[in-house]
């Protein structure tokens, strides 16, 4: 079982990324964002960073990157697809998510470890966690605010303490199927409690999970 | 005169001897792209002309050092394969002139200077220094600052992990804006700055080049400000993190690949620097084509392509049959590159525009023959006048004095800045903002990199050579006590006009306090910059040299000791030398009196040394220790229970004695009997309990206050008007 962590330009959690699901016996390799074929991969991270600089809008070139159409085409198969930060906010430019991210509400940068609540554990980020399960990791972004007009997402995570305003107090947010989710906070830095916490392996044990056939 | 009709040596920001020199060395009238090439390379800023003869006075060696000053960053040897690369560098009168610009510049430029060493950058610390908050030009620039280094740094993708923040009426007119950057590599990976032999291909990678930035570093990072400053906006350069992040995986495949000859960055005097400098240290000379530079405006001339100081540009020294492997990799990341000059037998640098030749001079001639001065130093008679009269001692209760410290924005809590920066990336930050050195693991091995930067322009105002000590000891025992030993500094010196001899002698004064210190610990000092020139409407900041320490804990203590570690029960020792109850320099005589006069405690290399030993030794099995500085004793341990949410009462004492800064010391806290000190080491002050801080006889403090006041300090005064 193996999974693709695409790297755009100006992606900068990749190998984060990559360690943290190999710490957890996960098969992780870096993709450049320029891949056309993932059928080597039964699933996809999108990490954090600052995608083509984030340039017009967080997300807004990156969905045209060529990989992106694989993407697509996994989160029609089924597969699991799963957006951290920079990843969220490129899995909603590409519509493979509902709603947008903004700037925080009160415009200024965050970096610290905020507390999750689990609300939905139907998505292949929770499925290992129980529902009311506190998690906590660290929140690092500007654009972390979601909005969602249409109300149409799920909810996977929800912050305790509300940081930047999000709808719903939303940290994560899946698609209907549960298999496209994006997370704002980073799981991937929080599986060492040297560095603050643990949390984060509960998250990311599901999504490996997830990778088995159903 | 006004300024259309000065001579163009002039305008460049030379004197009339400096010219003077240029026409001895050419032997004839040098062209208008020469001229300019020479006023940016001897500038005060490149050349170091007032401060080289003094910098000679650092000790650089150790067995250690695989690169000392003189480069582009220090590298140091950490064992098993491992070297550490660093640098720190200013970049205050772009940030006074541009706050956001100037800021984020300065972090991309050190970037630059350690990555051109074949580094992956894993860290980065800002130290920044401000006028008092309660002015709104003030909050305009720590604001404008601030958003400048997260918005670069996070963008880019390297950490930022602490830093330090001052506030002092001094540097209202003036503020300083210095940023150290920490990259790891591997032995084999390691890229010197050479043009390499002839044949060489020289490849200027990354963003196009523009007019931003011309005559940075002569004309404004050299000069001193007054009112029309704001003019000199153009000269500011503008930064691009998406870029400097694409060039920054460029080099670090071409270095992995082993394509490369040399490296050398395009920072201040930008291609005039990356042409020169590279050739004079190799040895040979390069023919230079401008016409191939890719640009980003048309019609830009010699002179100012010479001069521009473009940001995210790196040159490369490529053997001829890897130019096209090395293009390729340029072209896969996205970034522009284009082929700008072949190294040539000699040592005459040759730059083509336009089909014809608009320089032709000896390129070692830039570097190594740029002026000289042995300014003249005068002590300032008003020392004599500020040691007659010592600090007066406190009169207040201690609770109104910590909870005024704790309130001061540059001793209460640095969150509302720490927390704009990413500083966790990488997955390395054991101990990251807040505390008192970082510590930042390196994967893979047991080893761990403790970095602590540190300045303090009162006690330097006071005695600039006592206080240069103290700094570096200070940094020492910060590092000491995240479980590393002292390895190397790197050091920035912010100081006012070098013409005025007061400023000199502050500046010869400095530099020898922090020798005698480095020598003290036997640690080298293995880069630096100055800034001169810190002044403005003829009022020069106090004397403020920042040192950056390296230390490396091998292995690192698993955990490392840490604020948060102390519970109810805990004893709380002083370790160190019993302080005199001297408040010269201290933040509790400038929060409580205004004032800034007395004598500084000299410190003492012995005691330094022991007690910096201990504190290394002790991290490994004591779970909380921390350094005692600005606050002195009461502030130390405040911190702690703040960190732990633990109370604590501290035994009765004189009310200097719990503020006092005198050095040497730290707190140490653990379960009782759980640690065998030597005797005679230091003397428990007090135990961990309870919900307040009771300090002696005072009222006891409920930790919500002590907490919220700490934590509101920068906060309430950032806040936006209701």
């Amino acid at each position: 079982m193996r999974s693709a962590v695409v790297v755009f330009p100006g992606t900068n959690c990749e190998h984060d990324v990559v360690h943290a699901l190999s710490v957890l016996g996960g098969d992780a390799e870096l993709v450049w964002h320029r891949e056309t074929d993932l059928s080597e991969f039964d699933g996809v991270v999108l990490p954090g960073g600052f995608a083509h600089g984030d340039y017009l809008r967080t997300g807004a070139i990156a969905r045209f990157s060529p990989v992106m159409a694989e993407i697509e085409r996994m989160a029609g198969e089924g597969r699991p697809v799963l957006g951290i930060c920079n990843g969220f906010q490129v899995l909603c430019e590409a519509g493979l998510l509902p709603g947008a991210l903004i700037a925080n509400r009160d415009l200024a940068f965050i970096c610290r470890f905020v507390d999750l609540e689990v609300t939905d554990t139907g998505t292949i980020l929770t499925r290992a966690a129980e529902v009311g399960q506190r998690i906590r990791i660290p929140l690092n972004s500007y654009e972390g605010n979601w909005v969602d007009p249409s109300d149409s997402g799920r909810i996977a995570l929800r912050y305790v303490d509300d940081p930047n305003g999000s709808q719903g107090s939303a940290a994560a947010v899946a698609n209907e199927a549960g298999n496209v989710v994006g997370v704002m906070p980073h799981p991937e830095r929080g599986v060492d409690e040297l560095l603050g916490s643990g949390d984060g392996r509960v998250l990311l044990e599901g999504f490996l999970h997830s990778l088995l056939p159903a | 005169m006004t300024t259309a009709t000065q001579p163009l040596h002039r305008r460049l920001g030379m004197t009339d001897e400096e010219y003077g020199s240029v026409l001895g060395l050419l032997e004839r009238e040098p062209r208008p792209a020469e001229l300019a090439m020479y006023s940016v390379m001897w500038s005060e800023h490149c050349s170091y002309k007032s401060s080289r003869a003094h910098l000679r006075r650092f000790p650089t060696e150790a067995p250690w050092v695989v690169v000392g000053p003189g480069e582009n960053a220090g590298v140091v040897d950490l064992g098993d394969g491992w070297l550490a690369a660093l640098r720190i560098e200013s970049h205050n009168h772009p940030s006074f002139v541009e706050p956001y610009q100037g800021a984020a510049t300065g972090v991309g430029g050190i970037l630059r200077d350690v990555f051109t060493m074949g580094a992956r950058p894993i860290a980065l610390w800002d130290q920044i220094r401000f006028g008092p908050l309660d002015e709104s030009k003030n909050r305009y620039l720590f604001n404008g600052v601030v958003s400048g280094i997260a918005g670069y740094g996070n963008a880019v993708g390297v950490p930022t992990v602490g830093g330090e923040i001052e506030f002092d009426p001094c540097y209202s007119g003036n503020p300083l804006v210095n940023v150290m950057c920490l990259g790891i590599l591997r032995r084999e990976q390691l890229v010197l700055g050479t043009a390499g032999t002839p044949g060489t291909v020289a490849i200027l990678l990354g963003r196009a080049t523009g007019r931003d930035g011309i005559g940075g570093a002569s004309v404004l990072a050299s000069a001193s400000f007054d009112e029309e400053s704001q003019e000199k906006r153009p000269s500011v350069q503008v930064g691009d993190p998406f870029e400097e992040k694409k060039l920054i995986e460029a080099c670090l495949e071409l270095y992995d690949r082993g394509l490369v000859v040399g490296v050398q960055d395009l920072g201040a005097a930008g291609l005039s620097c990356a042409t020169s400098e590279p050739a004079g240290r190799a040895g040979v000379g390069i023919d230079v084509d401008l016409d191939a530079v890719h640009v980003r405006e048309s019609g830009m001339t010699a002179p100012e392509l010479l001069m521009s100081e473009s940001q995210e540009r790196m040159m490369a020294f490529v053997s001829p049959e890897l130019v096209a492997e090395v293009l390729a990799i340029a072209s896969k990341w996205e970034i522009d590159s284009a082929v700008v000059g072949v190294v040539q037998a000699g040592e005459t640098l040759t730059v083509r525009h336009a089909g014809r030749v608009v320089a032709e001079v000896p390129a070692a001639s830039l570097a190594d023959d740029a002026p000289l001065y042995d300014r003249p130093m005068r002590r300032p008679g008003w020392i004599d006048e500020l040691w007659a009269n010592p600090a007066a001692g406190l009169e207040a209760d201690p609770v109104e004095v910590l909870l005024g410290l704790l309130d001061d924005p540059a001793l209460g809590s640095t969150a509302w800045v720490h927390e704009q920066y990413d500083h966790m990336l990488f997955l390395n930050t054991v101990v990251g903002p807040g505390g008192d050195g970082s510590l930042i693991r390196v994967r893979g091995t047991d080893k761990a990199l403790a970095v602590s930067t540190d300045g303090n322009g009162r006690l330097c105002h006071l005695d600039p050579r006592a206080g240069a000590a103290r700094i570096v000891y200070e940094a020492a025992l910060n590092v000491a006590v995240t479980g590393a030993r002292p390895m190397a500094v790197v050091d920035n010196l912010n100081f006012g006009n070098p013409e005025k001899p007061e400023v000199m002698w502050q500046f010869r004064e400095s530099v020898e306090g922090i020798s005698e210190a480095c020598e003290a610990l036997g640690i080298p000092v293995v880069g630096g910059n100055v800034s001169f020139y810190n002044e403005t409407d003829g009022v020069d900041i106090h004397p403020t040299p920042v040192v950056g320490m390296l230390g490396l804990a091998d292995p690192m203590p698993n955990p490392p000791p840490q604020l948060s570690r102390a519970v109810e029960g805990m004893e709380i020792w002083e370790i160190g030398p019993a302080p005199s109850a001297n408040l010269a320099g201290s933040a509790a005589q400038r929060v409580m009196h205004g004032t800034l006069t007395g004598r500084p405690t000299t410190p003492d290399p012995e005691t330094a040394k022991r007690v910096i030993a201990t504190a290394a030794e002790l991290a490994h099995s004591v779970p909380v220790l921390h350094d005692i500085s600005d606050g002195g004793l009461a502030v130390a341990v405040a911190e702690i229970c703040i960190a732990a949410g633990v109370g604590a009462t501290i035994v009765d004492s004189d009310t200097d004695l719990l503020f006092t800064e005198d050095p040497h010391r730290f707190v140490a806290v653990f379960e009782p009997g759980y640690v065998d000190l030597p005797d005679g080491i230091g003397r428990r002050v007090g135990t961990m309990g309870g919900e307040t801080l009771i300090l002696g006889q005072s009222e006891p403090i409920p930790l919500d206050l002590v907490a919220g006041t700490y934590r509101n300090a920068i906060p309430r005064r950032m806040a936006p008007s209701p």
